[in-house]
């Protein structure tokens, strides 16, 4: 298995950007707990937030492949706008592959140039892990609907321009494309979250909010699954993206290990500290080529992706905790300092266990799948 | 593929889902108790892979899922096989 030139020079062209556009700001951006206006217009000016969408439609037209390297570069930089490019592009491949001819025709060509930012609004206060329960109402209402309800978590909801909702209409899951000015709809921020903290979590609530019939996306008993396709395409980018934060790590105390002098040398030729840097450098590698696989299987149309998806975010997901916090055991005091980007990578790590699935419904998803595939006596 | 042929490949599918259930025609796949709100998505997937056919949005509606007969109506739709 092996990169194509194309997505190697794609590589190459996603860490150049993060290196000069994203990575020197990050902690800033984690400090001020916004991304500011013209990081978000630089990446859309780059096309890459159209990346899920075919350049027929406007977009950049990526591979699964090349979708995965660049939410690792992204991640390796900044996970939060890497997860601005996870729910948008999840709200966009919700549109092209469930929407109807108008409304890809309204909204990815806008979403393509980030004109429209989308996000993506399933969780509730009370609901998490079981989308099923989601217990925002939809009432359909002369010729539209009227949603009412709370939703939370919703990643760049401070920004986002439509959001890929979800919603139960008589008892059964229905998705609608809600946008920012419905009337009814008040979108108000998050604040003192512990990781990915730029990304601008905001809460929304649905007080009699009004949205036309052509608002709603797929039929109604469609929502739950729109919902766990559009989550597969972020589980994918949220695994990827994290391999990035595992490789990180891995650069700090690389960097760190060699400079920092303690008993006469640097530190990375005490054994112990080598132990973690070892470790690191295996995770790293092994989150990369999990990530790699499972788009490559998607690419391919292989129905196996789902499953090496689930593999791909737990493996990269867990390797990050442990990689995030060896770097700041590496580190030190250093290591707990915000002058150190060790201690972000720690909280984002953290984030990255509970979104798109945590890491238990990851183990239970893929022992199932195993036990199912394994052969019976 | 005659409607009969859609209709035993549909089956066989469905079936796995009601085990120990005998699945009339026209019955209301939906109102028996059996699945959750993930087959209807689940239906959709079978429909795309198993005939090759592509559900356009338009076609997301439980109506075109609701019976073996809903479902064999949507395949000959979609494919334009003969009956």
């Amino acid at each position: 298995m092996e990169l194509s030139p194309g997505q190697e020079a794609a590589r190459a062209a996603f860490a150049a950007y993060v290196a000069e556009h994203v990575t020197p700001h990050a902690g800033a951006w984690d400090r001020d707990a916004a991304t500011p206006r013209e990081a978000i217009d630089r990446l859309a000016a780059t096309g890459w937030l159209g990346a899920v969408i075919p350049a027929a439609q406007g977009g950049a037209g990526m591979d699964w492949v090349t979708f995965g390297l660049l939410n690792e570069e992204l991640g390796r930089g900044c996970s939060s706008i890497r997860s601005l490019l996870t729910v948008h592009s999840m709200a966009s491949h919700a549109v092209l592959r469930f929407g109807s001819r108008a409304q890809k025709e309204r909204w990815l060509p806008l979403l393509a140039r980030g004109e429209a930012i989308g996000a993506f609004a399933l969780s509730e206060p009370n609901v998490g892990s079981d989308a099923s329960a989601v217990e925002t109402v939809a009432t359909k209402d002369g010729d539209g609907w009227v949603l009412d309800g709370r939703k939370k978590w919703t990643t760049y909801g401070q920004v986002a321009d439509v959001f890929l909702l979800f919603a139960k209409a008589e008892g059964k899951p229905v998705a609608f494309l809600v946008e920012r000015d419905s009337p009814g709809l008040t979108v108000e921020p998050l604040r003192g979250i512990t990781g990915t903290r730029a990304s601008m979590l905001a809460e929304l609530r649905l007080d009699g909010c009004r949205v036309p019939a052509e608002a709603r996306l797929g039929g109604v008993g469609f929502g739950l699954g729109i919902a766990v396709a559009t989550l597969e395409v972020g589980r994918y980018s949220v695994a990827c993206g994290t391999a990035g934060i595992v490789r990180a790590c891995l650069d700090a105390s690389l960097a760190y290990a060699g400079e920092r002098v303690q008993y006469g040398v640097p530190i990375g030729q005490h054994q112990l500290v080598q132990r973690m840097l070892a470790g690191m450098a295996a995770g790293a590698r092994a989150a990369h080529w999990l990530c790699l696989r499972a788009g490559w299987l998607r690419d391919a149309g292989d129905p196996a992706a789902t499953h090496e998806t689930f593999v791909a975010k737990y493996f990269a997901s867990t390797a990050a905790t442990q990689a995030a916090l060896d770097a700041v055991q590496i580190h030190g005091a250093n290591g707990c300092s915000e002058d150190f980007p060790v201690e972000r990578y720690l909280r984002d790590s953290r984030v990255m266990e509970i979104i798109e699935g945590s890491t238990q419904i990851q183990e239970v998803a893929i022992a199932r799948g195993e036990l199912a595939a394994a052969p019976r006596p | 593929m005659t409607n009969d042929e859609i209709k035993a490949r549909v089956r066989e599918f469905v079936s796995r889902f009601f085990r120990g259930h005998d699945l009339q025609d026209n019955e209301d796949l939906f109102a028996t108790g059996y699945v959750n709100s993930m087959f209807a998505m689940q239906l959709v997937q079978f429909v795309e892979s198993d005939f090759g056919l592509t559900v356009e949005s338009e076609d997301l509606e439980l109506d075109n899922f609701r019976s073996l007969d809903a479902i064999t109506a949507l395949v000959q739709r979609k494919s334009g096989a003969a009956v």
